[in-house]
């Protein structure tokens, strides 16, 4: 694909989720002065993008300093803020680099119920059967209804191979099974999916950490990537998500996923001040097609609605 | 750090209290940590300026601002405006007064819950209210989701509509009405595929469908951890469907579920029913006054209650209680007692359930107590001889040399364990003074030990 129609298309999925922020700003700004009650609209607007109060908060006290009082049109206000939130994002956005010499580079793919983690991993299995690599994917949410079966039906879209066990086997058991099979037939990339977990519910959790283990017998280096997902509909529970997950399974990066919604993730932000981990793609659509690399210009400028600009 | 609504709120209130009367800046200020801490619950900013208009009204009445204990009249004011907002007292139960098959359709964005409680409200209607039920998935968006209400079905011991390749969402909805009435049903489970509130085509399937069968129940299943975009969700769905009632899913977590609010506020539905586990009998009646009791941090007894229930071992819980109020509650005891409580889930999540303790839990959370704790106090009495149990004071110094070395901890380890029990008898000792109504009167920080109050509990 090329780069441009790339961008293009991860633009068409970020603007529609941000359609009401947009005309929420244009009302807002339309050429006014950048006095304490427009400051206050402002910060109300990232509230409810779900940026949280402090992090809406440091925006706009940025925001005051360094333009206050001044009359500001629409546009400059849309540029200046995505400048301020592309600069908090761009030290997170950092792609998922394959290390093709570890062969299997074991991924473990961990997150709540419901927030997208097997579609990621098809997605993540066609994106990297194009780049021509070997994935072979591992159904671990032995727990789950059908969850077997979900994964299987992206193992044939997308031609890679799934490993799977009788259900309510132990994840831990296959997980280990999974990587002497993967390292024995040269996958590049392992990625195991695992039941979606509430991150109170320290039993589920410790069996979490137990898969971790029970793979480091095999490898002491695996996993090499742990890939939290999140679903763009979640508001501040995320952040305990994330400190969470990060603290029972050293989460190593965070997938964003169902932005092609009206929500707009502007937890993403939050989580960004907060605990700085790489965000390495969005999710924007159902299609194994529709994962796009975490772009913090672009991300911002969509959670802004500036999204003609950057052409 | 993490915020959470109940603490916030106490932190103002415990303000408020200590003052004898409220001034109109006292007000302000206490709304604008409302206000803060509903932001920080999720509780969508448009419901969030409403909510403190009413509160504001109602607080700057000339009678809170005279009356003896105006911080007191604060919080109870919040917590009945939150409890109206949330629905009023009590539970709405479903609406299967329409001609059988009675369908029930199912709808929300992907990853809520739709299938999951779509199995939960089967099992219900099965067991309480001795209903035939079908279950049919129209979902044929998500890889094996029909499958995956087939195998809910199996498990609930419901029927499910046979799986039909190839047919779409409007013809399987026909064929499981038609299967409805020809077979005899009382009530249909209509489970949808999951789908955004700004996809017209999708939106518009599911407006046919409703058409096509005409619901007496259009459910909106929604997770608990909905941030604002609850708001958007909520206006999309009731718009195009008229939704009769939500269903709050994950109220397992630990989210504050501000987003109940934000639903019942834009569509004027009742929540439901609510979805607290992944076993599919975890479903229960949404009440509004323990879920505002909760969010507010008056705590939420009931729900602790509950939660014990499901947990302990009633017989065993009944003897130990008889030895606490005996004076006879020994280490071995407190083992027993260590091991429900591990079973119930973190600490700091059960004391969250308290009431007035928000400031308790977020110490807690930040003394980083843990279950390795408890683990390690679980292996020191095992290496205990049951004599020791039964009487801690024959423990010197190389007993607990032997116990430290057998359960591999330290000495001051197992002097920290002995002093935490010996505070845990003096209370209740203290317990059994106070007796029943004491306790109610003087609340728990009257038999807590001075010690236990700053250090952990355990």
């Amino acid at each position: 694909m090329a780069l441009g129609g790339f961008f293009n298309k991860l633009k068409a999925g970020l603007t529609r989720s941000t359609e009401k922020l947009t005309s929420g700003i244009t009302a807002a700004f339309v050429k006014r002065t950048l006095d304490d009650a427009a400051l206050e609209e402002l910060e109300e607007l990232l509230l409810g993008a779900d940026l949280g109060p402090a992090a809406a908060s440091d925006i706009v006290e940025n925001f005051r300093k360094s333009r206050f009082g001044r009359s500001v049109t629409d546009q400059e206000i849309k540029d200046a803020l995505a400048e301020e939130i592309a600069k908090i994002l761009e030290p997170v956005a950092k792609p998922l680099i394959i290390n093709r010499s570890l062969k299997p580079h074991v991924i473990l793919v961990v997150g709540v119920n419901g927030n997208g983690k097997t579609t990621t991993i098809g997605k993540l299995a066609l994106q990297y059967r194009e780049e021509g690599l070997r994935p072979v994917l591992v159904a671990g949410d032995t727990f789950r209804a059908a969850a077997v079966e979900q994964l299987q039906v992206w193992g044939d879209r997308t031609g890679a191979p799934v490993i799977s066990g009788p259900p309510n086997s132990d994840a831990a058991g296959l997980a280990f099974d999974a990587m002497t099979k993967a390292r024995a037939d040269g996958a590049d990339v392992l990625l195991i999916d695992t039941a979606g977990r509430l991150h109170n519910k320290s039993a589920l959790m410790e069996e979490l950490a137990k898969i971790i283990r029970v793979m480091r017998k095999q490898d002491p280096t695996a996993p090499h990537s742990v890939l939290l997902v999140l679903d763009a509909t979640t508001g501040h529970n995320a952040l305990e998500q994330v400190r969470v997950f990060k603290e029972m399974v050293d989460v190593t990066g965070l997938i964003v996923t169902k932005l092609d919604g009206s929500a707009r993730g502007g937890i993403v932000v939050a989580l960004a001040e907060d605990y700085g981990l790489p965000v390495h793609a969005v999710g924007v659509g159902e299609q194994a097609g529709d994962l796009r690399p975490f772009a913090a210009m672009d991300f911002a400028r969509g959670l802004v609605g500036n999204v003609g600009q950057s052409q | 750090m993490f915020d959470t609504l109940s603490s916030k709120l106490n932190g103002v209130f415990e303000g408020l209290r200590k003052r004898g009367r409220l001034s109109e800046l006292d007000i302000a200020e206490a709304l604008r940590e409302v206000r803060l801490a509903l932001l920080e619950a999720d509780v969508a900013l448009p419901v969030v300026k409403d909510f403190i208009s009413k509160v504001r009204d109602a607080a700057t009445q000339v009678e809170v601002l005279d009356s003896v204990a105006p911080g007191q009249q604060v919080i109870k004011i919040v917590n009945d405006v939150m409890v109206e907002a949330l629905g009023g007292a009590g539970a709405v139960p479903l609406n299967l007064s329409a001609v059988a098959p009675v369908p029930i359709l199912m709808v929300g964005l992907q990853g809520s819950g739709k299938t999951t409680t779509s199995g939960k409200i089967a099992l219900r209607l099965l067991q309480r209210e001795k209903k035939k039920v079908l279950l049919a998935s129209l979902d044929t968006q998500r890889p094996a989701a029909q499958l995956q209400l087939q195998q809910l079905a199996e498990r609930a011991g419901v029927a499910s509509l046979p799986i039909i390749a190839g047919q779409t969402p409007i013809e399987i909805a026909r064929r499981a009405m038609e299967t409805g009435r020809r077979e005899v049903y009382d009530v249909v489970i209509l489970d949808t595929a999951g789908r955004l509130s700004i996809d017209m085509a999708l939106m518009d399937e599911v407006r046919a469908i409703r058409g096509e069968t005409n619901p007496a129940e259009t459910l909106l299943v929604v997770d608990a951890m909905t941030g604002q975009d609850a708001v958007n969700t909520a206006k999309a769905f009731n718009d195009a469907l008229g939704i009769t009632g939500i269903v709050m899913t994950r109220m397992d977590g630990d989210a504050r579920g501000g987003a109940a609010l934000s639903m019942r506020a834009i569509t004027g539905a009742p929540i439901k029913l609510t979805g607290s586990g992944e076993k599919i009998d975890a479903l229960e009646e949404f009440h509004p006054e323990r879920v505002a009791g909760r969010i507010l941090g008056m705590g939420d007894i009931v729900g602790l209650v509950e939660k014990a229930a499901e947990h302990v071992d009633e017989a065993e819980a009944e003897k130990l209680a008889a030895k606490m109020l005996a004076g006879k509650f020994d280490l071995d005891d407190y083992a027993k007692q260590l091991k429900q409580i591990t079973k119930m889930g973190s600490i700091s999540s059960i004391v969250g359930m308290l009431p007035g303790m928000g400031a308790a839990k977020e110490a807690l959370e930040n003394a980083n107590v843990d279950k390795t704790i408890l683990a390690k106090q679980g292996a020191m009495i095992s290496s205990m001889t049951m004599k020791e149990r039964r009487d801690p004071d024959i423990i010197k110094a190389s007993r607990k040399k032997r116990i430290a070395a057998g359960s591999g901890t330290t000495v001051q380890d197992v002097n920290k364990l002995l002093k935490q029990f010996d505070d845990m008898s003096t209370m209740m000792k203290k317990m059994r003074k106070l007796g029943q109504k004491g306790l109610m009167r003087h609340g728990l920080g009257a038999i807590m030990p001075k010690s236990m109050q700053q250090r952990r509990p355990y």
